[in-house]
């Protein structure tokens, strides 16, 4: 596997420059950030039915996005998630809106 | 299922740019291979035992050992303790894991750990080998630190209810018995203990209940604690709304009980009730704090905050109420669930030889209920600190209701059905 990933990077150095190649992002750190989420909005964004709680999952991002920083500007009204929200930076709300998006 | 070796050899000759995160995401998923034991079916152990199967695609086998039949949500057992709930409303199966989620659940006790060899020892006789070891054994109680509270018989009639099951309906049914123009007192201990906000949310709704039903009746709040521990302006009003029924005393550390009597010995005082409910000072469960396993002032798991493994003992990760909590961080279910989160993912990594990630993030929410239908909340985000090699509260971020409302009431539980389906079904 190590073999394997030393071709991809140099397979990506070739495509996109050394330079990112460099920086090692977190492929889990969508999942891991939504996760923080469903305690509320259900495991993966599916919310258990008839319980009140939004369910997220499938959710166009740029929606989910609109609402997340009108949360966090205090634009739209919230007993918690102007909290909530201000715990993440931009980058992970977007993160964790299009890992929603993508979910069925 | 692809054959990995095709598809990146694929990718890469498509370019592999556009291929990489979502690959890289899938191959680490289904690489991670091994045996889990998760001792504990709590709000820790029940969620880690399935994110460990869900994350890894159902590549990580994952035995779950727990002494209790069936799950007995805390949260929520003051609702029953109040009489706005019933047993039937906090309980749940462990079928959910067992059938969609293949985890192999034993109603057993870990009575050993042997972590040099990597093995667990039932009560029923077993023994379980494993690759990684995860203890959410939650709380014990220091019944040393209250004389008085020696025998089973003591501790049949002076209750804690702070573990839900039996003593939950044994609470209920004292406060059912309780004439009116009765004395229910409630010791809380010095922080930390399991749930800050939970004391006070009981006495509001003891509080509530005898309002309406024995209103003759007084509730004593007994707090060794110099002031409330959690949400402390917004208790402080809804014990306003209880005046003349509910007492709130400060500074009023339990020295020693006399159970016959239902007598709390205070420092200066001795306070006679009707139904006397000590809520013992706590430490981890012995499984965590018998086993070798470094502790931080004899009571709580010293962990590694990446990964949740103990500091001195290799392939042990303790979560939930066991553990030395970070800065500001409060002993909770919600946050046990957090726990869980993140040490699955970082046992997926650690057996497919990845390091943890190394920006774990996690939240909490407690929601108390004032009355049957008002509630207030306290929320937190905490974010790993690389320099400081723990988790600290995100400034700017979290905080509590404005005021007790029904809205919340609703949300509250909302949030105990989403988090009870995210842990168990
Ligand atoms: C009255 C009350 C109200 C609360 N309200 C809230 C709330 O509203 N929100 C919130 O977030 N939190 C709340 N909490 C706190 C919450 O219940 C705890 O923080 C949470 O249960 C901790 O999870 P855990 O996994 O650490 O422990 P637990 O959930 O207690 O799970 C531990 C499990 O391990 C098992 N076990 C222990 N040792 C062994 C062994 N050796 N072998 C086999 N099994 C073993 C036990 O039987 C138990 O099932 C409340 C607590 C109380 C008491
Ligand atoms: C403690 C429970 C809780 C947690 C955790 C939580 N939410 Fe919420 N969420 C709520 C509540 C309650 C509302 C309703 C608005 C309000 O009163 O705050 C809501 C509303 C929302 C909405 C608006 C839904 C709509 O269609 O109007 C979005 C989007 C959302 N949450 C996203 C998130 C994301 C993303 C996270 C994780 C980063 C998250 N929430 C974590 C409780 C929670």
């Amino acid at each position: 596997m190590k073999l394997l990933r030393w071709t991809l990077a140099v397979g990506l150095i070739g495509a996109m420059g050394a330079v990112h190649a460099e920086e090692k992002a977190d492929p889990n750190l969508a999942r891991n950030l939504a996760a923080t989420c469903a305690n509320c909005h259900g495991t993966d964004g599916k919310a258990v039915a008839g319980s009140g709680a939004e369910a997220l999952a499938g959710t166009d991002k740029a929606k989910l996005m609109q609402k997340l920083m009108d949360f966090r500007s205090g634009a739209k009204p919230a007993t918690i998630m102007h909290q909530i929200s201000k715990g993440y930076t931009e980058a992970q709300l977007e993160l964790v809106a299009a890992y929603f998006a993508a979910r069925k | 299922m692809w054959n990995r070796r095709e598809f990146l050899k694929g990718a890469a000759l498509a370019g592999g740019v556009v291929a990489l995160p979502g690959l890289s995401g899938c191959a680490m998923g289904s690489k991670a291979r091994g045996h889990v034991v998760v001792v504990g079916g709590g709000f820790g152990g029940a969620t880690v035992a399935k994110y460990l199967r869900m994350w890894s695609q159902m590549g990580v086998d994952v035995t779950l050992v727990e002494r209790n039949p069936q799950f007995i949500s805390c949260p929520i057992s003051n609702l029953v303790i109040g009489g706005d709930k019933q047993m039937a409303d906090i309980t749940m199966s462990y079928d959910g894991l067992r059938n969609t989620w293949g985890v192999k659940v034993l109603q057993d006790t870990v009575t050993a750990v042997d972590a040099g060899a990597r093995k667990v020892t039932l009560a029923s006789g077993g023994v379980l080998s494993y690759d990684r070891l995860v203890l959410s054994p939650g709380i014990e109680f220091m019944y040393d630190q209250v004389p008085g509270l020696e025998t089973e018989a003591a501790r049949d009639t002076v209750l804690h209810a702070w573990k839900a099951g039996a003593q939950t309906v044994a609470l209920r049914k004292q406060l059912e018995d309780m004439k009116d123009g009765g004395v229910y007192a409630l010791s809380i201990p010095k922080a930390p203990y399991r749930c800050p906000p939970g004391p006070y949310e009981r006495a509001c709704l003891v509080a509530n209940y005898l309002q309406k039903t024995k209103p003759k009746s007084k509730v004593l709040v007994l707090d060794a604690n110099e002031e409330i521990t959690s949400k402390k302006g917004l208790f402080t009003k809804a014990f306003e709304k209880y005046k003349g029924i509910l007492e709130y005393r400060p500074n009023s550390e339990l020295r020693e009980v006399d159970a016959a009597s239902r007598t709390a010995v205070l420092e200066f005082d001795k306070v006679k009730a009707d139904v006397l409910n000590v809520v013992p000072p706590q430490r981890a469960g012995d499984i965590a704090a018998k086993s070798g396993i470094k502790l931080i002032n004899n009571r709580w798991v010293d962990i590694d905050w990446l990964s949740f493994e103990s500091v001195n003992t290799p392939g042990v990760h303790v979560i939930g109420d066991a553990i030395f909590p970070a800065p500001t961080m409060p002993k909770s279910g919600h946050m046990a669930n957090q726990h869980a989160k993140v040490t699955a993912a970082a046992i997926i990594n650690l057996l497919a030889g990845e390091a943890p990630s190394s920006t774990p993030l996690v939240m909490n929410t407690c929601y108390s209920f004032v009355d049957s239908k008002n509630v207030i909340h306290v929320s937190s985000v905490h974010l790993y600190d690389a320099a400081k090699k723990t988790v600290m509260p995100v400034q700017g971020a979290g905080g509590v209701s404005a005021a007790a409302n029904e809205l919340e009431g609703k949300y509250a539980l909302s949030w105990a059905r989403n988090i009870w389906a995210d842990m168990l079904v």
